[in-house]
C-alpha cells in the first residue's frame, strides 16, 4: 500500500482512539458542580486577593452559592455592584455597602518628625519594628520602609520620597485589607470612602502623653480633647492620649479640623476653608 | 551631650569584611597563571579572544541591567568579568569575534540575567555560552590552533590530545608537554600545571573547599584506571610501562586527568558557588556525578571532551541535592 | 583542645580592656531601675513614690513563677514610678530613685572576708537564690532558681560554668575570674550542692591563660571542680556549644541541657550566687566592660544596676567624637542603643562603642549560594534558605527546616559576602514560627 496512505490511516486511528479515550474519561470523572458556580465566578473581579476572607475568587464563589446568610459575605474589590450581580445570579438579596478605602493614619513626614537615630538593618517595616520603636521620637509612627507597598497587589500604594510616607491611590485601592494586615504599627484602617471621596480622620496613632508626642512630631495628636468638645455629632472619642473619629457617625462638618491645635486631623477632598463662617454642608445628613 | 544620631540595627554589629568582589578577584588571580601560559602558547589569539569575551560580557550585563531591567548595574562585583574570562578559556584562540560576542550574549543574557542575575542562575553561564557555541558553530568551535601558533587570524590548526585519544589517531604528546602546555586545545585547557597552581591557591585561601575538585578528579582517575585495566586494547596511551603491571592504566588515567578541560572544570567551573550544592556531602555527590558523566562522554560518547556537559547536567541536579542532602544538624545524635 | 564540632567563626578578639582591674563606678545621681530586667513577666513594684529605700531593699516582687525579684541598687528616695525607654527602644515600667548616700540593708554582709563554708541544704540555697533575684548574667537573664530546679526524674550530673567570654571586646568575666577566683569556686560548690551534682566544670577560652592558671591552682583545694581550657572560637560560650565542648554530648533539638545531665551558668551568675548565699547580698551590681577603639579609658567597671549609660560613658573618657553605634553587650549579640539615657540592667556585660567604618552595613546583594553561612552555623542550619522562606512567609517549611534550633549567634550574618541581613530575618521567622507553635500547643 502507498506509504502516505499507511501514515494517514495510522495517525488517524491513533488520533481517533485517543479522542475517544479522552471523551470517556471526561465523562466518567466529571465533577458535578452547581452550574451557577461558573457564572458567579465570572461576575467576580478575579483578583484572588483574599480580601473577602476566602482563598481566592473560586473559593468565595463556592461560599456565595452554599451559604445561608449571604448578607455577611462581601467582596471588597468589587463592592456593592459585584455583590448585587452575584445576588441576582443566585436569587438572593444583597445589602448595599458603603465603598471603603485604606487610610494611613500617620502624617509624620520627614519635615515634621525629625530622626533620632539611623536605622541600619534590613529594609523591612516588620524587622525595623522588631528591632526598636523606630528611627524617630515617635514609636507609633510610620517606619517608611514600604512593606505595605510590597503587600499591595493592586499597586495602589506608592512611597512619597519627600515625605517618607506611603500614599493611597484612590482609583486603584480596592480595600482588600492587605496593607492593614501587613503594617506592624497598625496604621492602616479601612474607612468609608465618603461622599465625593470626602472624609475626615485623625491622622495620628501616637499614644504618648501630649508633651512627649509633640516633641517627637509637629503634627501629632496630643489628646487635648478640643475636637471631642466641638463635635456636635458625638463622633469623636478619646482613649490613651489619642482621638478617634467614628466614620459612621461623622457628618463631615470640619469643626474638629478647624479647632485641632496641632493640625493632626486631616480633611480629604474638601475645598479649602476660606473663613470661619464658610462651612461645607453635605447634601444629605447621614443617619446611623 | 550627644547630638549625633546613632546607628541602630539587629546584631551582629561587626562583619568579616568578606565581599563578592573579593571572591571574584581571588578567582581571577588564581586564573592568572593559566592565562599567562595561554599567552605563551597562543599569543595574540589568546589576548584578543579573552579581551573580546570579557568586554562583551561586561557591556552586555551593564546594558541589560540598566536599560532592559531598569535597575542598578552591578558590574563592579566582578562576576561578569569572571564569566568573560571563563568563557574565553573554553574557546579556541582563533574564534571569529562575532561568535565570541554571541557566546557572551548567551552566557550573560540567557544563562544569567534572564533568571534574575547573580545568584539565581541554575546553570554555569560560561558553560552555557560555550555549549551553545559548540552546538551552533561546531566547525569553528572544534578547529584548534596548534601550540605556538600566535596569530589570531591564520593559525595552523590541528587535533587536541583528547581528540586524538578519542579517535585513536595521531601521535599523543607526552605527559610533560601536557603539563607545561605544549599541546593544542582551548585557552584554559593548556598548561595543566598552571591550573593546578591556581586551584591550590583557591584551596589555601579557602575560596573553594576540597570536596568538589577532589571528588571529580578522583572519580575520573578511578573510572579511567578501571577501564584501562578492563579493556587495555582500546584504553591506552601507548605507554608500555616498566615493572609495575598497573603502569599503563595509571598513565592512561593520569593523561585523562591532565588533558582537556578537566582541571579547569574541576577547580574553576564546577566550584562556582551559585550552581554547586551547599553542603560537603552534597558536593561530593555532585563531584562524583561530574566525574562519571565526563568519563562516559569521553570514552563512550561522540564528543572527545565531556566536562562541560557533565557540569551542566550536574548543575541541574544541584537543587535536588540541596533539597535532600541537609547539613549535619546539631543535636541529631546523643552519644 | 576541646571545642564544639559544627560551624563557628573566628572574629578578631579586640580585647582592648584586658588586664584592666575592676574599678568601682561612682554612684549615679539618679538610678532608673527597669522592672523587666529578666526573662519572663516584669516584676511588680512594692514601693511607693516618696518612700526611702536602702541598698538591697526589695523594690519589686516577681510576678508569678517565671519572673524575678528586683532590689534597690542605691539608697535614696523613690522619685517616680513610670515608663522609660529601655534598650529595645520601647517604653517599659521603671522605678526612679534620687540617690542619697550609700546606706545598705543591715542584713547584708559588706565585708570582703571570704566565707568558705555553707551549711545550708539545697532547698534553702535555692530559696536564697530566688530571694536575691539572681538571673543569668550572660545576657539571657533567665531566673537562676528555675534553671536550678530540674523537672522531676532528671538528674544533674554536671554544673558547667561559662567562663568562656567568646564575644570580642568583652573582658569583664575574665577580670572577675582573676580577682574573685576563690569566691567563684565557692559559688560553684554551693550550686553543686543545690542540685546535687557531682561535677563542676569551668570552661575558659584558651586566650585567658592567666585566668586558667589562677583558677587551676585554686581548684586543687575544691574536690569535684575542674578547670577546662577550650579552643578560641565563637560561639564557644553558647550554651549548647559549651556543653558539647565540655561533655562531648549534643543537646537534642528542642530539648533542654538537662537532657544530657548538665546545667550551664555564667561565671558572673556564679559569683552573684556566692554573694547572695554567703553574704546575703541580692543582685544589685555587675561588672561590665566599657570598650571600643575610640574610648578614652576602656576598662572593667563595677556598676550599680540602674546607672544610665551616659554616666558610664562620662567616666570612661567621654563620648567619642566619631562614635556611630553604642552597643549594650558584645558586637555579635548585643543590643544597639537608640540613646545613652538607657540604664544598666541585669545581664549587661558591656558597653561597646563602634565607629562608622567598623559597623556601617554595606548594601545587601543577591545570595550567591556560597554556603559560608551554612559552614559558619554552629547548629548545622541553612540561614540563606531561612531568609528566603521568611521573605515568602513559608512558616510551615521554616518549622520543618528547624528554624527553632537557631541560637541567634550571628555567625551567618558575619560571614555573608553579600552582606545580607540574615539574622534580621531569622529573628522574625523564629518569632512567628514560635507563636504559631505556641498557638497550636495551647489549642490541643
Amino acid at each position: 500500500m502507498n506509504l502516505t496512505l499507511i501514515a494517514i490511516i495510522t495517525l488517524g486511528s491513533i488520533g481517533l482512539f485517543i479522542s475517544i479515550l479522552l471523551y470517556i474519561t471526561s465523562q466518567k470523572f466529571k465533577v458535578l458542580e452547581d452550574p451557577r458556580l461558573d457564572d458567579v465566578e465570572a461576575a467576580l473581579p478575579g483578583a484572588n486577593c483574599g480580601g473577602c476572607g476566602f482563598a481566592g475568587c473560586r473559593n468565595f464563589a463556592e461560599a456565595c452559592v452554599k451559604t445561608t446568610n449571604f448578607e455577611t459575605l462581601l467582596c471588597p474589590v468589587g463592592g456593592s455592584d459585584t455583590m448585587s450581580k452575584v445576588a441576582s445570579i443566585l436569587g438572593k438579596e444583597a445589602i448595599k455597602t458603603e465603598p471603603k478605602i485604606a487610610v494611613l493614619r500617620c502624617n509624620g513626614s520627614c519635615a515634621d518628625r525629625p530622626r533620632t537615630s539611623i536605622y541600619d538593618g534590613a529594609a523591612s517595616c516588620t524587622i525595623a519594628n522588631a528591632t526598636f520603636g523606630g528611627d524617630t521620637g515617635c514609636s507609633y509612627g510610620c517606619l517608611g520602609l514600604a512593606d505595605c507597598v510590597k503587600a499591595c497587589i493592586f499597586g495602589a500604594l506608592k512611597m512619597n520620597e519627600k515625605t517618607g510616607l506611603p500614599e493611597v491611590d484612590e482609583a486603584k485601592c480596592t480595600s482588600c485589607g492587605a496593607c492593614v494586615k501587613t503594617c506592624p504599627k497598625n496604621l492602616f484602617e479601612l474607612r468609608d470612602k465618603g461622599p465625593e471621596s470626602k472624609r475626615i480622620f485623625v491622622n495620628c496613632m501616637n499614644r504618648d502623653k501630649g508633651a512627649l508626642a509633640q516633641k517627637a512630631c509637629a503634627v501629632a495628636c496630643i489628646g487635648c480633647g478640643k475636637c471631642k468638645k466641638v463635635c456636635g455629632y458625638n463622633a469623636i472619642h478619646l482613649a490613651g492620649n489619642l482621638a478617634y473619629i467614628d466614620f459612621k457617625a461623622c457628618q463631615l462638618c470640619r469643626q474638629c479640623v478647624e479647632v485641632c491645635p496641632t493640625k493632626a486631623i486631616t480633611e480629604h477632598s474638601f475645598p479649602p476653608l476660606e473663613s470661619k463662617d464658610t462651612k461645607w454642608v453635605p447634601q444629605q445628613i447621614k443617619t446611623k | 551631650m550627644m547630638d549625633k544620631n546613632l546607628y541602630v540595627s539587629i546584631a551582629p554589629h561587626i562583619h568579616s569584611g568578606d565581599s563578592i568582589e573579593k571572591k571574584m578577584y581571588q578567582v581571577l588571580l588564581a586564573l592568572l597563571p593559566a592565562f599567562l601560559v595561554s599567552l605563551y602558547v597562543f599569543g595574540w589569539g589568546s589576548l584578543i579572544v579573552t579581551a573580546i569575551s570579557v568586554v562583551s560580557c561586561v557591556v552586555f550585563e551593564y546594558l541589560i541591567q540598566k536599560y532592559l531591567l531598569k535597575g542598578e548595574p552591578t558590574i563592579k562585583d566582578g562576576s561578569a568579568i569572571l564569566t568573560g574570562v571563563l568563557l574565553a578559556f573554553n574557546l579556541p584562540s582563533n574564534l571569529p569575534f562575532w561568535i565570541i560576542i554571541l557566546g557572551a550574549l548567551v552566557a550573560i543574557g540567557v544563562a544569567k540575567m534572564s533568571f534574575g542575575g547573580l545568584g539565581n542562575n541554575p546553570f554555569n553561564p560560561a558553560l552555557v555560552g560555550r555549549v551553545f557555541l559548540l552546538i551552533s558553530f561546531p566547525v569553528q568551535m572544534t578547529t584548534w590552533p596548534l601550540p605556538g601558533e600566535h596569530s589570531y587570524i591564520d593559525a595552523t590548526t590541528g587535533a587536541t590530545p583528547l581528540a586524538m585519544l578519542h579517535g585513536h589517531f595521531g601521535q599523543l604528546p607526552d605527559m610533560v608537554s601536557v603539563l607545561l602546555g605544549k599541546t593544542g586545545g582551548s585557552l584554559g585547557e593548556v598548561g595543566s600545571i598552571a591550573l593546578i597552581i591556581g586551584g591550590t591557591y583557591l584551596l589555601l585561601r579557602k575560596v573553594i573547599s576540597w570536596h568538589i575538585p577532589v571528588s571529580i578528579l578522583s572519580t575520573v582517575l578511578i573510572f579511567t584506571f578501571i577501564m584501562a585495566q578492563i579493556a587495555p586494547q582500546t584504553h591506552h596511551i601507548g605507554h608500555l610501562g616498566t615493572g609495575c603491571p598497573f603502569m599503563p592504566a595509571i598513565y592512561y588515567a593520569l593523561f585523562h586527568l591532565l588533558s582537556g578541560g578537566l582541571l579547569l572544570g574541576a577547580f574553576f567551573m564546577a566550584t562556582d558557588y551559585v550552581t554547586s550544592p551547599m553542603t560537603p556531602r552534597g558536593q561530593i555527590i555532585y563531584g562524583t556525578g561530574i566525574g562519571i558523566i565526563t568519563v562516559l562522554i569521553r570514552l563512550f560518547g561522540s564528543y572527545p571532551e565531556g566536562v562541560s556537559f557533565a557540569i551542566l547536567i550536574m548543575n541541574s541536579v544541584t537543587p535536588l541535592i540541596n533539597t535532600y542532602v541537609k547539613p549535619k544538624r546539631f543535636g541529631e545524635v546523643i552519644k | 583542645m576541646r571545642t564544639f564540632t559544627i560551624g563557628g567563626i573566628h572574629p578578631p578578639g579586640n580585647k582592648i580592656s584586658a588586664g584592666q582591674p575592676i574599678h568601682q563606678m561612682p554612684l549615679p545621681q539618679k538610678a532608673i531601675i527597669l522592672l523587666n530586667q529578666h526573662f519572663g513577666k516584669p516584676a511588680v513594684p512594692v514601693v511607693t513614690k516618696g518612700e526611702s529605700v536602702k541598698v538591697g531593699q526589695l523594690l519589686a516582687k516577681a510576678d508569678g513563677v517565671l519572673s524575678a525579684n528586683i532590689h534597690a541598687p542605691v539608697s535614696g528616695t523613690i522619685s517616680k514610678i513610670g515608663e522609660t525607654q529601655d534598650a529595645s527602644g520601647y517604653k517599659h515600667h521603671a522605678v526612679w530613685i534620687d540617690v542619697e548616700d550609700d546606706i545598705w540593708m543591715d542584713s547584708i554582709d559588706k565585708s570582703s572576708e571570704i566565707i568558705r563554708t555553707c551549711s545550708l541544704e539545697a532547698p534553702a540555697i535555692l530559696e536564697k537564690i530566688r530571694e536575691a533575684g539572681i538571673v543569668g548574667m550572660g545576657g539571657a537573664t533567665f531566673p537562676a532558681h528555675i534553671k536550678l530546679t530540674p523537672p522531676s526524674g532528671k538528674k544533674v550530673e554536671t554544673i558547667i560554668v561559662n567562663g568562656v567570654e567568646c564575644e570580642p571586646y568583652l573582658t569583664a568575666d575574665h577580670q572577675l575570674m582573676l580577682e574573685k577566683g576563690e569566691e567563684i569556686l565557692i559559688g560553684l560548690t554551693i550550686l553543686m550542692k543545690a542540685v546535687n551534682a557531682q561535677k563542676g566544670i569551668i570552661g575558659i577560652e584558651n586566650n585567658k591563660q592567666d585566668a586558667i592558671a589562677h583558677l587551676k591552682k585554686m581548684a586543687k583545694d575544691w574536690p569535684g571542680i575542674e578547670i577546662l581550657p577550650l579552643k578560641v572560637q565563637y560561639p564557644q560560650g553558647g550554651e549548647k556549644q559549651l556543653i558539647e565542648a565540655v561533655t562531648g554530648r549534643q543537646v537534642p533539638s528542642g530539648a533542654l541541657p538537662i537532657e544530657v545531665g548538665a546545667i550551664v551558668q555564667n561565671i558572673a551568675t556564679v559569683y552573684a550566687v556566692y554573694e547572695a548565699v554567703q553574704k546575703d547580698k541580692p543582685l544589685v551590681e555587675c561588672v561590665l566592660t566599657i570598650t571600643g577603639k575610640t574610648v578614652g579609658k576602656p576598662g572593667n567597671y563595677l556598676t550599680r544596676i540602674g546607672t544610665p549609660f551616659s554616666e558610664l560613658m562620662d567616666f570612661a573618657g567621654g563620648f567619642p567624637e566619631n562614635a556611630a553605634k553604642v552597643i549594650a553587650g558584645g558586637p555579635m549579640m548585643g543590643k544597639a542603643l537608640v540613646s545613652l539615657s538607657v540604664p544598666v540592667t541585669k545581664g549587661c556585660s558591656g558597653l561597646l562603642i563602634l565607629t562608622e567604618a567598623e559597623t556601617k552595613r554595606k548594601k545587601s546583594q543577591n545570595c550567591i549560594r556560597c554556603a559560608k553561612c551554612v559552614k559558619a552555623c554552629p547548629m548545622g542550619l541553612e540561614p540563606y534558605l531561612f531568609m528566603t522562606l521568611v521573605e515568602h512567609a513559608e512558616w510551615g517549611k521554616l518549622e520543618k527546616e528547624r528554624i527553632m534550633d537557631c541560637i541567634e549567634c550571628g555567625c551567618c550574618t558575619y560571614s555573608c559576602p553579600s552582606t545580607r541581613p540574615l539574622l534580621d530575618y531569622l529573628k522574625i521567622g523564629k518569632a512567628k514560627v514560635g507563636s504559631l507553635i505556641h498557638a497550636r500547643n495551647t489549642k490541643k
